[in-house]
């Protein structure tokens, strides 16, 4: 077995276990922490296929901000395990269902290719940039695309505002101008006392 | 070197290049902390003279064996775990926020040939790496089951979020007129301009170009680490210590040593993205990796004299500062530099 099989399997036990305690942990954080780690494993294991563009974006994006405010808000919420437990029956088989989907779909991606190191076959030349080659793509022959997915996100976020807004509230504000402009002599006045003598 | 490294086959045979890195990896991560222990003596002597006191002077000779002082009490204390806090996670927080601040420095190059690995995404490498760093502070702050601890923990979170994009938006522009992703590349950009053909090299660098996101960059890298004035994770006066407060001994240590070594990679790639690295100043010194370290002693010590200038900034207004003052002026200084690289006047061919 070389360096290279070695490593994906170690990755790759890593991820399965991840990803199984997920959904298995009873607290919630420490399922974040592992889909935290499954993400960076993930990054591993694309770095593995020399997608290096694709590895260090997923660790940027999920693992330095999505998470991170996914993290903020789970360890901030009182979750009550048992009240999330109660319908499990109930949703078993519509969740059965789609999870046989989503086993299929990998099985007919996967393929003939079951059990071999995928980064043998997608040997990239050397001296070609991972990145420029997927911005140039992006940019040229994707460009639609790709402005309708930024599109949808910036749809998605005005949504969430609007979602969340709740309107205006009294709160006390500040105007930091004002603050900034703020001389000493608009705040304090120097009096002049005459000494007192007895 | 030719004989080092038969010398070297010769007993280790073929794991040596494995060897090879390991002994790499130790001479920059030795150096490195080093550094970050004299860092502290440094910035309480300085911090000492600019406010007319001397600073540490028993322990040693001008108290130069301070930091080691400090080291050995810290690794004889006792490490308390508090009784109700999530033990696995209060041990592993520490070590969450000091592996970051450590891989980060695999790709930052110390001149044209000294790096460790010349990745070709080394900019985004450093930015996924150091973006990773934060778990240590959240992580920390809710195993230690302490209101302190926690709201340090959100108050650094948030803020680190919110000045990552700054950061990231004035990166993008040095790597728009690098065009490339890669430091040694970011560096050998700067060689070249007006400026550096009539010698005088320092005016031709990131710097003066990208003025405004230089200030930014500087800025967030300072509000990025929870340095003063934004080190409202920590602020004494209300949250008695922050995110750090449970923690005891070589613990505690670490998160010390994660600042500190933070510390000096933003004060190295400030240096490599805008201070032009390891390029002489003027053209009639040769380049060298003593100009590297001299450029990032210069921006310590910006941090150091930042810590004793100003007051902590209130969180709203720090906030404030990140989303309503330094996102904007990176988007208007983003198409200003799109539009000067492609107009007869730019200075990028």
């Amino acid at each position: 077995m070389d360096i290279q099989t070695f490593v994906f399997f170690f990755l790759s036990a890593i991820l399965v276990f991840a990803s199984l305690r997920v959904i298995t942990a009873r607290n919630p954080v420490h399922a974040a922490l592992h889909l935290i780690l499954a993400f960076f494993t993930c990054g591993g294991i694309w770095a593995l296929l020399q997608a290096e563009f694709l590895a260090i974006a997923i660790i940027l994006v999920y693992v330095g901000a999505v998470m991170v405010l996914f993290l903020f808000v789970v360890m901030m919420l009182d979750i009550n395990m048992d009240r999330i437990r109660e319908g499990f029956w109930s949703y078993l088989p519509l969740g059965a269902i789609l999870g046989l989907l989503m086993v299929m779909e990998m099985g007919l991606v996967l393929g003939s290719k079951y059990f071999q190191v995928p980064a043998a076959e997608a040997m990239v030349p050397a001296g070609v940039s991972n990145t420029k080659s997927i911005g140039a793509l992006m940019f040229t022959d994707f460009v639609y695309p790709f402005e309708l997915a930024s599109l949808v996100l910036l749809v998605g976020m005005i949504a969430a505002i609007v979602l969340t807004h709740r309107g205006s509230k009294k709160s006390k504000y500040t105007n930091p101008n004002q603050q900034v402009f703020v001389k000493a002599k608009d705040r304090i006045r120097v009096l002049q006392m005459p000494v007192e003598k007895d | 070197m030719d004989a080092l490294m038969n010398f070297g086959q010769g007993i280790f045979g073929g794991v040596w290049p494995a060897v090879w890195i390991l002994i790499k990896i130790v001479l920059i991560v030795a150096p490195l902390m080093l550094g970050v222990a004299y860092l502290t003596l440094v910035e309480r002597k300085v911090i000492g003279y600019m406010q007319v006191r001397i600073g540490p002077n028993r322990v040693g000779p001008w108290g130069l064996i301070q930091p080691i002082a400090d080291g050995l009490k810290l690794l004889f204390k006792e490490i308390i775990i508090p009784g109700r806090s999530s033990k696995g996670i209060f041990i592993i927080a520490p070590m969450l926020a000091i592996a970051p601040a450590l891989a980060a420095w695999a790709v930052v190059p110390f001149s044209d040939t000294l790096v460790l690995a010349n990745i070709d995404a080394s900019l985004l490498y450093i930015m996924a790496i150091t973006s990773i760093g934060v778990y240590g502070i959240i992580l920390s702050g809710w195993a230690s089951n302490s209101k302190y601890a926690f709201l340090g923990a959100m108050r650094s979170a948030a803020q680190m979020v919110s000045y990552e994009i700054a950061m990231g938006f004035s990166l993008i522009c040095v790597l728009m007129i690098s065009n490339s992703l890669n430091l040694v590349e970011i560096v050998n950009v700067q060689k070249q301009g007006n400026f550096a053909s009539m010698g005088l090299n320092f005016l031709s660098w990131n710097w003066l170009p990208l003025l405004p996101m230089f200030i930014v960059y500087l800025i967030s890298g300072t509000a990025e680490l929870n340095r003063a004035p934004f080190d409202v994770a920590e602020g004494e006066s209300e949250i008695v210590a922050g995110f750090h407060i449970e923690y005891s001994g070589m613990a505690f240590a670490l998160f010390f040593l994660a600042e500190y070594a933070n510390m000096i990679l933003v004060a190295a790639l400030t240096s490599i993205m805008f201070l032009g690295g390891w390029l002489s100043p003027v053209g009639f010194l040769p380049d060298g990796i003593i100009w590297l370290l001299a450029k990032i002693s210069f921006i310590l010590l910006l941090f150091l004299w930042f810590r004793a200038t100003f007051p902590r900034y209130r969180y709203d207004q720090l906030m404030r500062l990140g989303w309503k003052v330094f996102i904007p002026i990176c988007l208007v200084w983003l198409v200003v530099v799109g539009v000067w690289m492609m107009s007869p006047f730019t200075l990028w061919k």
